[in-house]
């Protein structure tokens, strides 16, 4: 999956993304606390936080279903205020909960949203094969959505949102509930998308992994306010070294906080945790003189630990897990 | 061009639904025709009117039952679409309002009048008889009162967020439209504080104009009853698809 991790001599173009001072409060909870990015075609940038974070509420300022409390933005030129409707006509959004109708089957979900926006008369019927293929769906096209899964339910989504091409695509937790398989199709399929067709994408995330080995850059999101912004590698540069996770009894560790390539020190639990520069080289010492570890884990730093540097706590996947499933079993046959 | 597609997609949509839920047709056409045989047949049998039978009398009453049901209950399905969030799929589309209202109620009018149309054949068992005209003009007045019963229903659909609310809403004022309409009895010799309301109540002039093209029995001239009943259909309209230009 490394092929397309590594963000190498992309170019981006214009500013097609920008806000200033973008807020929203609901009552007295400030969902999204002030936010000022700007975001360039062809980039696939990401939202990355907990559930709660202000994620879902920028991108629905973003594509013009929630008003701003405070500041502005603009989107392909226009206010997202004031010019929504050529906002909207830039713009693709694949929702978070499912929003295709059951009654009526994959395919002809497709065609609906194909007819909604504009796709051309004689494109029609070889985006929808195409999106189908890539969502590996085409077997189960013709069978209405309500005996769909969850997965199978929210690849039609997906489908649905790459089927009109548009200038600036928003990913409400893509990947959220599917197989690694799945995941990976649709990662290669979105680095396509900004790489060759020029989209840009803005996908929201709590998946440390696909922040990491998808997007151009990564915007740490927290509490409503962004707390860091760069690409992957800048972000783990801040943490500075390697991680070495030491399983330990009695841990001596005033010596070791001495060593010049020893950055940070944390203990938790039965656990050393050490940020160490050039770890391959100095772990023989290190070890030496913490005493004796149970187990030894070096790993290069990830996102997970670049959050917890920022918050000073970690991204609970299970939070969001089944949210989308939930809703849609909840919606299903309801009728 | 995009906004006939998407005209055609809300259509295609709400036809192609329609078409899958047999029970709606069904459940819709259930009322009504308990109505027309159980209370028609049996008050018929020793009831006549206006030298008609009864039975016969209240079949364009029935009719207009049968729009005027299906019709506002299709504002029902605009409180599901927001519930399983289609709806928000439809709303971010590069679609003016006014499209999605126009598509809805197209989408509602076929409905409709496909099961007003099917009402109309079970006349043929009744011992109506019909006549090219008569049916194009009856189709009209069906068409004229489901446009505007539909957008009172997507109006009523569009403020509401439960169904069940929607139903609490749409009963209070589906019967008593339905009972003040004449469709069950001759609006001529009424008191008058039941001739003010049957006056003021639109849905009077359907089942007038269509007992009148029907029977030819009717209090009105046919061509003022479609003139009242297209004024009010073109008001429920504007009023709707304002109602939808604010809809978040």
């Amino acid at each position: 999956m490394n092929d397309f991790s590594v963000a190498t001599n992309r170019t981006f173009g214009e500013v097609v993304i920008e806000t200033v001072g973008l807020a929203k409060k609901f009552g007295h909870l400030m969902a999204v606390d002030h936010i000022s990015l700007s975001i360039r075609e062809g980039e696939v940038f990401g939202l990355l936080g907990p559930n709660g974070a202000g994620k879902t509420t920028t991108l629905s300022m973003l594509a013009t279903l929630l008003k701003p409390t405070e500041g502005t933005a603009r989107v392909n030129k226009h206010d997202i205020v004031g010019e929504s409707d050529a906002v909207r006509r830039s713009i693709g959004i694949v929702f978070q909960e499912p929003s295709s109708d059951d009654i009526l089957t994959g395919r002809e979900n497709l065609y609906l949203h194909a007819l909604m926006y504009g796709v051309e008369a004689n494109l029609r019927e070889q985006r929808i094969s195409e999106v189908l293929r890539l969502v590996d769906l085409q077997d189960r096209a013709d069978s209405q959505v309500k005996v769909y899964s969850g997965g199978m339910r929210r690849r039609l989504e997906l489908a649905r949102g790459l089927l009109h091409r548009p200038k600036i695509l928003f990913l409400d937790e893509p990947t959220l509930g599917l197989d690694p398989q799945t995941r990976e199709h649709i990662w290669q399929y979105i680095r396509r998308l900004a790489d060759q067709e020029r989209v840009t994408v803005i996908l929201t995330t709590h998946y440390m992994d696909e922040a990491e080995h998808l997007c151009d850059r990564v915007a740490i999101i927290d509490d409503g306010k962004i707390v860091a912004l760069d690409t992957p590698d800048q972000l783990k540069q801040i943490i500075g070294g390697d991680i070495v996770r030491l399983k330990i009894k009695n841990p001596k560790l005033t010596p070791v906080k001495e060593l010049p390539y020893i950055v940070k020190v944390e203990q938790t639990g039965g656990f050393v945790m050490l940020t160490v520069k050039n770890s391959s080289v100095h772990l023989q010492e290190i070890l030496g003189l913490v005493g004796n570890a149970e187990s030894v884990e070096l790993r290069t730093p990830t996102l997970n630990d670049v959050f917890l540097h920022y918050t000073g706590h970690e991204i609970r996947e299970a939070d969001a897990e089944g949210g989308f499933f939930e809703r849609a079993a909840r919606s299903r046959s309801n009728r | 061009m995009t906004e006939l597609d998407g005209l055609y997609a809300l259509w295609y949509r709400e036809f192609k639904v329609f078409l899958r839920e047999k029970s709606r047709i069904v459940s819709s056409l259930f009322t009504p025709l308990l109505w027309i045989v159980v209370f028609g047949g049996g008050l018929g049998s020793s009831v006549s009117l206006g030298g008609t039978n009864y039975q016969v009398f209240i079949f364009p009453g029935i009719l207009t039952m049968t729009v005027l049901f299906s019709s506002v209950f299709f504002g029902l399905y605009i409180v599901w679409d927001k519930r399983i969030d289609f709806f928000k799929e439809v709303l971010v589309a590069p679609l003016s309002r006014l499209t999605i209202f126009a598509g809805k109620t197209l989408g509602g009018c076929t409905d409709a009048l496909i099961q007003g149309g099917l009402m109309l054949a079970f006349g043929v068992i009744l011992g109506v008889s019909y006549s090219v005209p008569m049916v194009v003009l009856v189709m009209i007045f069906m068409l004229v009162l489901a446009s505007a019963v539909v957008s009172i229903g997507l109006i009523i659909g569009s403020f509401m967020e439960s169904p069940e609310g929607f139903n609490l809403v749409v009963s209070f004022l589906v019967f008593p439209l339905f009972f003040l309409s004449g469709a069950l009895f001759p609006i001529d010799n009424l008191p008058s504080w039941l001739r003010v309301f049957t006056t003021l109540n639109p849905v009077t002039y359907a089942v007038d104009g269509m007992r009148g093209a029907i029977l030819g029995i009717s209090a009105f001239p046919v061509m003022i009853d479609l003139g009242i009943l297209g004024g009010f259909a073109a008001a429920m309209l504007v009023v709707g698809s304002v109602a939808f230009s604010r809809m978040k």
